[in-house]
């Protein structure tokens, strides 16, 4: 190869001005982008427009009857407000107990490798054992939680059965499944803080608290606004555990809009119907990235 | 292509630039951290110490839980009257009943086949476009970063439905290929990596350029082994997102040999509701891998997290 024949900028020049060495290494990623991403984009908006189903009939083009049928849909309005009453309620929790975690983790108390595996290793599970494990943990008769609440004579609580239990359920599943992520992300922006600050406040004759307020919250700050937009696009894309913690139940009272769009595409057999609610829902991706982004830029500033 | 065709010797000064890279990451032991944020008081630590054990209590509880009812008999797990300790001692029936009936170690296989499988197509590919968009020069290279930056926002729920369309056209529904190919797209990966090839100084290329060192060699025998800890990062990272996707292997498949596990092991609690003990006992064993591989491999998947988890932000 280092022998002056075989040097690159020798060999075919008009090979090299169709595919420049720069493309080819870019190429298996785009073939896979321009395949399982670009195309599927535009196959699905022009899904959207058509009434493809599963079954066989061919297609035909219905123009934009699908998203108005989605807008004046009573069920996909409820599944959207779902979405984001979920994301409302998680997000809150997810970000607060994460810093909380985390603070109490860097004071540098004594076992620190059982606060993290304790912490994180939820979010190693797969959801599919999540869900078995909660569905058994909220069992009305024999499930842990009922038992609890017996023993500390409170009466027992239909957890995934019961319409105004069920999303806080899968809000407190959500919870302990996915905290230990931010709480991973608080604990290296912990770390990263510099010493001389904390340094310089003990000079200054600060207390804990004084610390604390005056220099590892206002330091977290950045991180914090990135992690809660993080969790917000997290949470807008729920569906795993909803789906196998309540099936969207009881009478579809938690299910969210990707599972309707689930529903509608593969038990309704209408593909067509349901690439259009699923671009009503990256409408309101774009519009929560596009809210936040000018959210963290205004803070910047 | 082994390091010792290497017309540069990339091992010294690789070696060299590493500890100057990555400031602001000082080892933990060294830090009195306690001191700094938390005071000499006693009672001040005596409280954290107690607050920091009821919340590890409290999130260790319902695998400590999931683990009790399945060393129980059928029996005992759905007894309402004894709900703490079994009646009839502990028993190993319900991880027999399971292991034998087996699905779980083919869903085991299947989900580790498929993840490999996404993570090496995923960091080679985004490797090499990250080197292609951050060493190279070529026409619409702005452009079609912009392309990929863009496509960070894409929701993969959002394309489940022409996914699905796409295997039924290719034929490809219920195959391997099917689960794997739509999962290996991470721009967000291509994003993270061309900034970290940003990052890595010019002049250790320089030197095998001025060698004869083609493109190719400057990539595999140079960068990517300066970049390993990255590249260690956004695999662990690949990897467990693709062992714990549940959405598109769960569309995909409808073959029960093909399910990974978090499909799989839904589909037998459809089957096999009432079973406590045994439905616990597949949950504790479909945990044990990611569980196990983090106790060993701790301190890599926290630092994957920390540097891959907030996408180059």
């Amino acid at each position: 190869m280092s022998s002056p024949h075989a040097s690159p900028r020798t060999g075919a020049p008009s090979a090299r001005r169709l595919l420049p060495p720069g493309l080819l290494f870019a190429l298996p990623f785009l073939v896979l982008f321009a395949l399982f991403m670009v195309w599927p984009l535009v196959q699905g908006l022009w899904m959207s427009l058509t009434d493809t189903s599963l079954s066989a009939h061919a297609p035909s083009f219905v123009g934009l009857d699908n998203f108005t049928e989605a807008l004046g849909d009573a069920e996909m309005w409820r599944s959207l407000g779902h979405t984001v009453w979920f994301t409302a309620l998680s997000t809150v929790p997810l970000v607060a107990v994460a810093l909380g975690m985390a603070l109490l983790v860097h004071t540098g108390l004594p076992g620190q490798w059982v606060w993290r595996l304790a912490f994180f290793a939820p979010y190693l599970l797969p959801v599919g054992v999540v869900s078995l494990l909660w569905i058994w943990l909220y069992q009305p008769d024999l499930g842990l939680l009922n038992h609890l609440l017996e023993v500390a004579g409170l009466g027992p609580v239909s957890w995934l059965s019961d319409e105004s239990v069920a999303m806080w359920a899968i809000v407190l599943t959500t919870l302990w499944w996915t905290v230990g992520f931010n709480f991973l992300l608080y604990l290296a922006a912990l770390q990263a803080i510099p010493d001389h600050l904390y340094e310089a406040a003990a000079i200054d004759g600060a207390g804990a608290w004084r610390r604390l307020w005056s220099i590892t919250l206002p330091q977290l700050s950045r991180i914090t606004g990135v992690i809660t937009v993080l969790q917000i696009l997290a949470s807008l894309k729920v569906f795993d555990q909803v789906y196998l913690l309540t099936k969207g139940g009881p009478n579809n009272s938690t299910r969210p809009v990707i599972e309707y769009m689930y529903d509608v595409g593969f038990t309704g057999y209408r593909l067509g119907y349901a690439s259009a609610v699923s671009y009503v829902f990256f409408a309101l991706v774009l519009i929560a990235s596009a809210a936040q982004y000018a959210a963290l830029r205004r803070r910047e500033k | 292509m082994t390091s010792t065709e290497l017309p540069v010797r990339p091992a010294a000064p690789v070696r060299a630039a590493r500890p100057s890279r990555g400031p602001g990451r000082p080892r933990r032991a060294a830090r009195p951290e306690g001191n700094l944020t938390l005071g000499e008081s006693r009672l001040a630590r005596g409280l954290a110490l107690a607050v920091l054990a009821v919340l590890a209590l409290a999130w260790l509880l319902p695998m400590a839980w999931a683990l009790l009812t399945a060393f129980k008999s059928e029996q005992d797990a759905s007894d309402p009257g004894q709900w703490f300790l079994p009646r009839h001692g502990f028993t190993l029936h319900g991880f027999s009943t399971v292991w034998e009936r087996g699905d779980l170690p083919l869903w085991m296989l299947n989900s580790f086949l498929v993840s490999a499988a996404v993570t090496v197509i995923t960091v080679l590919s985004s490797a090499m476009a990250g080197y292609a968009f951050s060493r190279t020069v070529f026409a619409g290279r702005r452009w079609l970063f912009a392309l990929t930056v863009a496509a960070v926002l894409v929701p993969p729920q959002l394309l489940i439905v022409p996914w699905f369309r796409q295997m039924l056209t290719l034929h490809l529904v219920d195959t391997y290929a099917a689960v794997i190919l739509p999962q290996t797209v991470a721009p967000v990966m291509v994003f993270i990596l061309k900034k970290h090839f940003d990052s890595l100084p010019r002049e250790l290329e320089e030197a095998a350029r001025i060698d004869g060192a083609g493109h190719w060699r400057i990539f595999w025998s140079v960068l990517l082994p300066l970049s390993r800890p990255m590249l260690a990062a956004v695999a662990i990272f690949v990897f467990i997102g693709a062992w714990n996707n549940f959405l598109w292997p769960f569309v995909s498949t409808s073959d029960p040999g093909l399910m990974t596990l978090p499909v799989g092991i839904t589909s037998v609690k459809d089957a096999y509701g009432i079973q406590y003990a045994q439905t616990m006992a597949s949950a504790v064993l479909a945990a044990l891998p990611l569980v196990v591989v983090f106790v060993f491999f701790q301190r890599h998947i926290v630092k994957s997290v920390a540097t891959t988890g907030l996408g180059g932000q």
